[in-house]
């Protein structure tokens, strides 16, 4: 049995033109059988910078506490929020700390940094960071997630776009795949909104 | 620890309120050496003085400015053992703030980790407090910043301050030269100024340290072939 296929989960964070869609299933498993049906993996973790965390449920859980927790203490502490870049070494550094007795989490991260630049980056459940300039993907559905972003993607896409395109994306590439699904959840971030939508796919 | 005598910490609250150790610590600092630092329009300076005991001293091998990080650099009037332990620590905070989030300590927060220590010296047991005060020149994303910190623990930013023997001449003499607009070698010519005019004997490159950090956001301290350029360029 694969830990990080436990649960089910797939993830994906694309940038456009001055923003960038982050989405991810809904479905929450128990191995094959599925557990809820409007299961969280993405979290605001402030108004620019969204944090998804595929993998094993519980850790991600616990995982995201932490980092919140971190979070809140460095608003306090620097008045001023972290920058996508900042936040996604201290994803890196909290994960490394637990090398040898890892979180099951693969995290994406995706935020807007100075002057509205869209930043995303995945990791490995050790801290590994994977920077793109396009796309990023994690879960049991990153293989056809790749195939279907690497198929559709487009540069400089306008939010409306974008926001279809991820959708199609995750949408096509969950049916492939028993573990994820249940329709998607989809964040668009631009730099004077967040525009979130729940999406309805093959519901079984 | 904890069984000593002097388990119990040495600064201890007198009948009047006041905690006269800390008073000791101020009176070693103003006793030290005059250290002065200038926040100008486009970076900040910090200069000192530089007594040696005795001529004898190799001169090179003394540094009263020290780099805490690239961006921020630090002066100090007191004790130079003490400095010493202070830096140390400095240091290693900057180091750990940059491992965790691969990004240079903002100057606020180093001053602010700085000052806890000296905060925590006036409370632990076992320990006196630190006998010195720092200058700390730092440029970063909020700007050219000068902080000074007090043994005590507390700090503040500055637009020009000094330290050490002579610091009210030195302060009236900041007051009345100091300007918003002030540019980089403005500000270190006015250092220099206000470091002659408390200053015994003859003024040289030898004598004296300046720090410099500009809109490069690297502090460097000056060469003494360097300050002797500035001097020239005063007389």
């Amino acid at each position: 049995m694969q830990i990080f296929e436990y649960n089910g989960s797939a993830l994906v964070a694309m940038v456009g033109k001055n923003c960038f869609a982050i989405a991810s299933d809904r479905r929450l498993g128990v191995q094959l059988q599925t557990i809820a049906t409007d299961f969280q993996r993405i979290s605001k973790i402030h108004d620019r910078l969204f944090l998804g965390l595929s993998g094993l449920a519980t850790d991600a859980q616990t995982l995201y506490q932490r980092l919140v927790f971190r979070h809140k203490l460095y608003q306090l502490r620097e008045e001023r929020d972290m920058k996508p870049e900042t936040f996604a070494n201290l994803v890196s550094a909290l994960l490394y700390e637990k090398r040898f007795g890892p979180y099951f989490c693969q995290p994406v991260i995706a935020g807007l940094g100075d002057e509205d630049k869209p930043f995303i980056c995945t990791m490995d459940s050790i801290g590994a960071k994977e920077l793109a300039k396009d796309f990023v993907v994690a879960g049991t559905a990153s293989e056809s997630l790749y195939g279907a972003c690497e198929s559709m993607f487009k540069e400089d896409m306008e939010p409306d776009e974008l926001f279809e395109t991820v959708s199609q994306a995750l949408l096509s590439s969950v049916d492939r795949d028993c573990l994820s699904g249940w329709g998607g959840h989809v964040y668009v971030v631009t730099p004077t909104e967040v525009k979130e939508r729940i999406l309805k796919g093959r519901m079984d | 620890m904890g069984d000593s005598q002097y388990s119990f910490s040495l600064t201890t609250f007198s009948p009047s309120g006041k905690l006269v150790q800390i008073e000791h610590a101020l009176t070693a600092v103003g006793s030290g050496q005059t250290s002065l630092g200038i926040k100008a329009a486009n970076g900040v300076v910090i200069a000192t003085e530089k007594k040696l005991p005795s001529i004898l001293v190799d001169e090179t091998s003394v540094q009263k400015i020290q780099c805490l990080t690239p961006n921020i650099g630090v002066v100090y009037s007191g004790m130079g053992p003490d400095f010493r332990v202070l830096v140390r620590k400095s240091r290693k905070q900057a180091e750990q703030y940059h491992r965790l989030y691969k990004e240079p300590i903002p100057v606020t927060q180093l001053v602010r980790e700085t000052a806890a220590v000296m905060q925590e010296f006036t409370q632990s047991g076992g320990v006196r407090p630190f006998g010195v005060s720092l200058l700390v020149a730092g440029y970063d994303d909020n700007g050219p910043q000068l902080y000074q910190v007090d043994p005590s623990g507390s700090y503040f930013s500055w637009k020009a301050s000094a330290m050490g023997k002579n610091v009210s001449n030195a302060k009236t003499f900041l007051e009345k030269r100091y300007t918003d607009d002030m540019e980089l070698d403005d500000a270190v010519h006015t250092a220099i100024l206000t470091l002659k005019e408390g200053f015994e004997g003859q003024i040289s490159g030898k004598n004296i340290e300046i720090g410099i950090i500009g809109t490069d956001k690297k502090f460097r301290v000056l060469t003494p072939a360097e300050i002797d350029d500035y001097l020239a360029e005063v007389e």
